[in-house]
């Protein structure tokens, strides 16, 4: 596929909770293969702003489109099923069930049954393949332990494990990085970049903005819901608005 | 010198579920005992209970089939108050095609079966996106609601219901088709809960927002569930009234919404081997109590407080917990 084409293109997205404009009139674009960080102060409307493209939100105004499609309001399991996962801020497993049985649900999902035929072979084998693929050691059997007994670090990687198994063109990731320490987010990076590499389409929602300029190609930032910059990591630090918007926040 | 209990689990079940051979014909008893017991049960020793008591017993699985049905409601976290809807509208339906069309049991309890559940699915389809306490009002509601129309408008034989229904040649034909369906409502149930499918299932009712994000219609499939489970209510209804052989307002009373999550919760939720446990305490017990008169029901109530409190998780949990552990004394100092 041609790089440089848009996949994503979110055009005056508006929401408002009550009175607070939640998300106020933002405009993105996001191309194939490109990966787009998100920043912005506590409450600025980045997790808003992800619920209302996978559609767990619906919009008071403004269009979505995925790949030319507009996809606006519609429910969560049809923009999944065009090919966009994401992860949860607050991660959700099923607590009871061993960590890999987790990924029997996304596997067990149209989409996955439309791209590969009714047949998919063994899905426990995928499963346990997916999450070594995230870092869960084989040897340790982590993946057998039931996601409740297991640490942050590993619920975090299985999230992004839940959302690969979907085997999106865009994956949205919601502050995958937070509460985890600087070792544990040194090993997710690489299977970020790896995922770059196959050519995936991300974006990336962040508070740790040292790793994610990093890896970021472009960076949009939020604050009360608007778009207040957008551009290459160090334009963006350099801009104004968003020293302002960040000073006394967060010290970066 | 102290003493402690030591809890070993058996282990067998963990290795049976994997593709070990098994060693013995002890641990193939091990295995296969708790799933012969309810056939024997059903198959063998309920018929051969005296006429009184397999009158009793009937009911019971009448109940039992209610309590299943609530309990697979309940895998998807849908909770019905009112499982006498499905009783009600299964017992119309087979109660109308034999009155009016004259069609025998063998057409009118299948067609009640599946033409009922899509009533009941389609009825409660509007209340199957709210959560929690929203579907359960209503569900309670519901009943109550079709009792006061065909009260009013005298619809289906009125107040007086369908009388001179077809019953079935004899009692034991009876007691058959409602154990042999129980059977196969719990065998069915408790292996498609083991399925990928129930992971599903108990997936929506954990966490449905995480089961959205996998690209699930998670309606779709709580809508299946209900029909499902609306099948074994108004088989339940279907079979009741040719047994009966009446279709009347009965059919929606509060009764056959209480007993069957009593049963449930009192036998254990989650594994519909629950549920018939306790209907088959319950219903036998509350016949027993029928000799202390007016105090009947106080007894009732305190069995069941005391049940309830004294094992909250269900007597089938605690019984499986015993069955695959054994527990020995061991010294410490
Ligand atoms: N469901 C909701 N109902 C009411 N208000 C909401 C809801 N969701 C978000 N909000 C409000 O919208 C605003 C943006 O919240 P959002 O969670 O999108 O911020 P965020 O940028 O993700 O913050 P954080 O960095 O803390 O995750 C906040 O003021 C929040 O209180
Ligand atoms: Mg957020």
């Amino acid at each position: 596929m041609k790089g440089g084409e848009e996949l994503l293109t979110v055009t005056k997205l508006l929401r408002a909770f009550g009175g607070v404009l939640a998300v106020s009139s933002v405009d993105f674009q996001v191309k194939r293969g490109e990966l787009l960080g998100i920043i912005g102060p506590n409450g600025s409307g980045k997790t808003t702003l992800v619920n209302l493209i996978t559609g767990f939100v619906k919009p008071n105004a403004g269009e979505v489109r995925f790949k030319g499609k507009d996809i606006t309001g519609l429910p969560p399991y049809r923009i999944v099923g065009m090919g966009i996962a994401r992860t949860f801020q607050m991660v959700k497993p099923f607590y009871q069930l061993p960590a890999f049985k987790n990924l029997i649900v996304p596997l067990c999902s149209p989409r996955i049954k439309g791209l590969l035929g009714g047949s998919y072979g063994d899905r426990d084998a995928v499963a346990l393949d997916l999450l070594e693929e995230v870092g869960f050691e084989r040897d340790a059997n982590v993946a057998y332990k039931p996601a409740g007994a297991l640490p942050q670090g590993y619920l975090k990687r299985l999230e992004l494990a839940k959302a690969m198994a979907l085997r999106p063109e865009l994956l949205i990731l919601d502050e995958l990085f937070s509460g985890l320490s600087l070792a544990e987010v040194a090993s997710i990076v690489p299977i970020i970049e790896k995922l770059r590499f196959q050519g995936k389409t991300i974006i990336m929602i962040e508070h740790r903005l040292k790793e994610l300029f990093r890896i970021a190609d472009r960076v949009m930032v939020l604050n009360f819901g608007m778009k207040i910059a957008e551009g290459k990591s160090d334009e963006v630090m350099a801009d104004e608005a968003v020293k302002k918007a960040y000073l006394g926040s967060e010290a970066g | 010198m102290k003493k402690r209990k030591e809890r070993i689990d058996r282990g067998i079940k963990v290795r049976s579920e994997d593709v070990f051979a098994l060693t013995s014909y002890r641990e193939l008893l091990y295995l296969t005992a708790p799933r012969l017991l309810p056939v024997f049960g059903l198959l063998i020793l309920v018929p051969l209970s005296p006429p009184y008591w397999q009158e009793i017993f009937i009911s019971t699985a009448v109940y039992a089939l209610l309590a299943i049905s609530w309990d697979i409601l309940v895998s998807v976290g849908l909770i019905s108050l009112g499982q006498s809807l499905f009783y009600g509208v299964g017992s119309y339906v087979a109660g109308a095609l034999n009155h009016y069309c004259g069609l025998p049991p063998v057409l009118t309890i299948p067609i009640a079966t599946v033409t009922g559940a899509a009533i009941c699915t389609i009825a409660l389809l509007p209340v199957l996106r709210l959560r929690g306490i929203y579907f359960s009002m209503v569900t309670l509601v519901l009943p109550l609601m079709i009792l006061r129309l065909v009260e009013a408008t005298r619809i289906l034989g009125g107040t007086e219901g369908l009388t001179g229904l077809s019953p079935f040649p004899n009692q034991i034909t009876a007691m058959y088709l409602a154990n042999c369906c129980l059977l196969v409502a719990l065998f069915g149930f408790r292996r498609l809960m083991d399925s990928d499918y129930g992971l599903i299932i108990r997936g929506i009712s954990d966490n449905d927002r995480s089961v959205m994000s996998a690209g699930i219609n998670i309606h779709w499939y709580k809508t299946q569930i209900l029909f499902l489970g609306g099948t074994v209510g108004c088989f339940a209804g279907a079979f009741g009234t040719h047994h009966d052989m009446f279709a009347g307002m009965p059919g929606f009373a509060l009764d056959y919404s209480i007993m069957p999550i009593a049963a449930a919760v009192v036998g254990g939720t989650g594994t519909f081997a629950g549920s018939l446990l306790g209907a088959f305490i319950l219903v036998p017990l509350s016949e027993i109590l029928r000799a202390l008169g007016a105090l009947r029901i106080v007894f009732y109530g305190l069995f069941l407080v005391v049940f309830v409190v004294g094992l909250p998780e269900g007597l089938f949990h605690y019984i499986r917990r015993k069955y695959h552990q054994f527990e020995r004394w061991v010294e410490v100092e």
